[in-house]
């Protein structure tokens, strides 16, 4: 299974090919509970376990909540730690989530994005990574099979890194990406572990010699400053990712930013958009481009930290800039379309936001050329909200 | 009360080293005078010691050496339990 | 006396748990923790569940812990210790960790955190067969946010949640055998115990810390302020706990019972109900009914758990 499956490519879903990322990273605790679409990637790595590919200890644990309940202690005792989960399971482990980016525990956890309930829904939404976007820790979405691929071997290096210390999500489209094969190139085994190195851990609980207090207690006098500290170590988790991608290029020849730029060069409209639809997207800019359209995509991959700067030296002087969000916030502001119009106050470019998708509505191509030319609804193909030219 | 620390100078996560604290003494929650131990009664059987919700009985190896004042509660259960009456509470010095 | 000797020697110099917290005026918890840690004489990392033990001890930016300690949340600390307990194996496996004795794994929580919400990270970290001992300071009520009735509360009990009045007699449920409960994970040790039965508590402890798998203690022990009793009058409160029967002190090795304090002279459990606020609501008025069914259900226990010390392990 393993020696063949290098420098060319092999057909893998986007499940499959986390878990040979982590088979790779060889981690040493993952703390596990299933949901669909996560599933192949811990049972395809529960496999591998059985198999002797990797020497690790797989905790399946009794909820998502203990997953990272037990995550966190792991990582907190010196493991390089990963775990997987979708919708329902992030959302109950929510709280955890943020306990684990205050305590600085480096735990990399895998999305397979699904809707979140209700109603109960297995399909391909952004809502779940949306319901902690808050939490302080870093999330990066993959395109395709390959993107996952790559941000998960990428993920141990931001997320122990010391100036950052924070919980990292590769997140990647239920069943789109995590259950459509796709062609994967992997990295030679040796070449993974060689990039990941070992999780510099400075501290550990199982270090009586030198015992710390984790969890405090904190009244208002120090609660905001704790926070703050937090904020800092997120932000800096930018610089952190572009100098682990450079390092990931060379090895690999593949770029994985916290953006992508695509055909942005002399363009006036400009979609925003996360994950896979990124691809659709980049067929209809390729097909208005022929017919003369200025169009582009800025494709995020960071969501947190999200890349403003970026953002605003890309598209500033933009005429029109249009994001698409897989999530929705009702009665405000949809997630990523808030965080570009913030990023672009100031300036002159106005910003249209569309929701699409959620519970795996498909997004067509014939939509994406809608928005482009002007007329979509805000809600992308709901039965009941046509366009009104 | 020390002085409050920046955000920047603040440990990783918000642990804490006890080595690098001092704690807050507790002293100043007695009400009914401060506990007083007789050397003389004192048969060292350690049952104030393990006690003590404040860890306030202070111990030179395994033998009574003193109650900690700046930590004593004043809760009393050492006194109740030493089976030599060798501790009693005696009132606070006057200010 | 030796025993406590022996812990004081087995702190090396350095005591678990400081002075300068902020727990109670005579809480009972402290002498838990203290017997516990000062038992086990190796290593230990202590994982605390959200509750009076853990907020007072580690207001930032001090601590009342002189070992390995974490926080998490309030019912997961189980879940948090198995993956200690997973981090140890797998270091351990790689050769990544000193040489030396196996870091001991120690879970304090209180009765909300160990009956009711901490109830499914426990049984999974049980089934699971972690090596970890989980300590329940078992107070009988959300003591920490105002004594709110929990799964632990007696029957009868008057608490903020469950308090007495024209129309009630309090607590109208009967509590949870919660170390029932750990027994049937069929883990090799479980033990009901009480705080100031220290001698006994320790003895459990050493048992348990040898358990080659997860160990659970159920540690009943005073809130004077929950309770409703002066905070110096702790072993005379828990000496009638033990010697009406309300809670009995016994161990299970592998599944096998075993009484470890049978009382002498077993008292009614008036002697219990009388020493506490919390229950004077029975003894007064018409409850009379109430206390013998309170009496019924103690001695149908006992008589039960007598019985199983008896036969043979099934």
């Amino acid at each position: 299974m393993t020696a063949t499956l290098q420098e060319h490519p092999v057909l893998l879903t986007g499940g499959e090919a986390v878990a040979h990322a982590m088979r790779q990273l060889d981690p040493d605790v993952v703390p596990v509970y299933p949901i669909t679409p996560q599933t192949p990637i811990i049972q395809t790595f529960s496999k591998m376990a059985a198999d002797g590919e990797a020497n690790t200890v797989i905790v399946n644990v009794e909820s998502e909540h203990s997953a990272m309940s037990a995550a966190i202690g792991s990582a907190l005792a010196g493991a390089r730690t990963i775990t997987a989960t979708s919708s329902q399971g992030l959302a109950l482990m929510a709280e955890v989530v943020y306990i684990a980016a205050s305590m600085r525990a480096p735990v990399v956890m895998a999305v397979g994005n699904r809707a979140l309930s209700g109603p109960i829904n297995i399909h391909c939404d952004h809502s779940d990574s949306m319901l902690v976007r808050d939490s302080g820790v870093v999330q990066l979405f993959a395109e395709n099979a390959q993107e996952a691929y790559d941000l998960m071997v990428m993920a141990p290096r931001i997320a122990e890194h010391p100036d950052v210390s924070l919980p990292v999500f590769v997140c990647q489209d239920g069943f789109t990406i995590t259950h459509a094969a796709e062609p994967v190139t992997l990295l030679p085994d040796e070449a993974v572990r060689a990039f990941a190195g070992a999780y510099p851990a400075d501290r550990s609980v199982l270090d009586a010699g030198h015992p710390l207090t984790h969890g405090p207690f904190a009244m208002p006098d120090y609660y905001f400053e704790l926070r703050r500290q937090q904020t800092a170590a997120l932000l800096a988790a930018h610089d952190v990712h572009v100098d682990v991608s450079v390092e990931f290029e060379r090895l690999s020849g593949r770029c994985l930013a916290p953006y992508e730029a695509y055909r942005l060069d002399a363009a006036e409209r400009a979609i925003v958009v996360l994950g896979s639809s990124a691809g659709t997207v980049k067929d209809v800019v390729d097909a208005l481009r022929a017919d003369g359209e200025h169009v582009g995509l800025l494709k995020i991959r960071s969501f947190r930290p999200f890349p403003a700067e970026a953002l605003r030296h890309l598209l500033g002087d933009l005429h029109e800039v249009i994001v698409l969000d897989r999530a929705d916030s009702p009665g405000g502001a949809p997630p990523l379309g808030a965080d570009v119009a913030f990023a672009l106050h100031g300036y002159a470019t106005p910003v249209r936001s569309h929701v699409y998708g959620l519970g795996g509505r498909d997004l067509h191509p014939e939509a994406v050329r809608d928005v482009f030319l002007g007329c979509a609804p805000h809600y992308l193909g709901v039965r009941g909200d046509e366009c009104l030219v | 009360m020390a002085e409050l620390k920046r955000w920047d100078q603040l440990s990783r996560g918000g642990t804490v080293a006890p080595a690098d604290v001092a704690q807050p003494t507790t002293g100043d929650w007695r009400t009914s005078g401060k506990p007083t131990l007789d050397y003389g009664r004192c048969v060292n059987c350690l049952l104030c010691w393990i006690y003590c919700p404040d860890s306030a009985i202070v111990l030179d190896g395994t033998t009574l050496s003193g109650i900690d004042h700046d930590y004593c509660k004043g809760c009393e259960l050492c006194v109740e339990v030493c089976p030599t009456g060798a501790i009693a509470m005696v009132a606070e010095e006057a200010l | 006396m030796s025993r406590l000797k022996t812990l004081v020697r087995n702190q090396h110099g350095v005591q678990p748990l400081r002075g300068g917290h902020a727990l109670c005026q005579g809480c009972g918890i402290p002498m838990v923790v203290r017997t516990v840690l000062s038992t086990i004489d190796r290593p230990t990392v202590v994982v605390n569940a959200t509750g009076c033990l853990e907020v007072a001890t580690t207001r930032f930016p001090t601590t009342a812990w002189n070992v390995p300690w974490l926080h998490v949340a309030f019912e997961n600390a189980a879940a948090v210790a198995s993956g200690v307990d997973a981090a140890q194996q797998a270091l351990r496996r790689r050769h990544a960790l000193p040489a030396g004795e196996e870091v001991a794994v120690v879970v304090f929580a209180g009765d909300g955190g160990t009956y009711d919400i901490g109830l499914q990270a426990l049984s999974g970290a049980l089934e699971r067969g972690h090596r970890f001992l989980f300590v329940c300071y078992d107070n009988e009520a959300y003591m920490n946010t105002g004594v709110q009735r929990s799964g632990a509360t007696p029957f009868g009990a008057s608490t903020t949640t469950s308090p007495s009045g024209l129309e009630s007699f309090g607590k109208a449920q009967q509590r949870k055998d919660m170390t029932a409960i750990a027994v049937a994970h069929h883990v090799p040790y479980v033990a009901q115990a009480a705080s100031t039965f220290w001698d006994d508590l320790s003895r459990k402890v050493e048992r348990a810390a040898a358990a080659d798998g997860p160990a659970f203690l159920n540690v009943l022990t005073d809130c004077p302020l929950g309770w409703g009793h002066e905070p110096r009058l702790s072993a005379r409160v828990l000496n009638a706990a033990v010697d009406t029967r309300f809670w009995p002190l016994y161990e299970v090795v592998d599944g096998k019972y075993r009484l470890t304090y049978r009382p002498q002279k077993p008292e009614p459990i008036e002697n219990w109900l009388g020493l506490q606020a919390r229950f004077a609501h029975l003894l007064a008025g018409d409850n009379g009914r109430l206390v013998e069914d309170i009496q019924r259900v103690v001695d149908a226990d006992w008589d039960d758990l007598v019985a199983r010390c008896a036969s043979p392990r099934p």
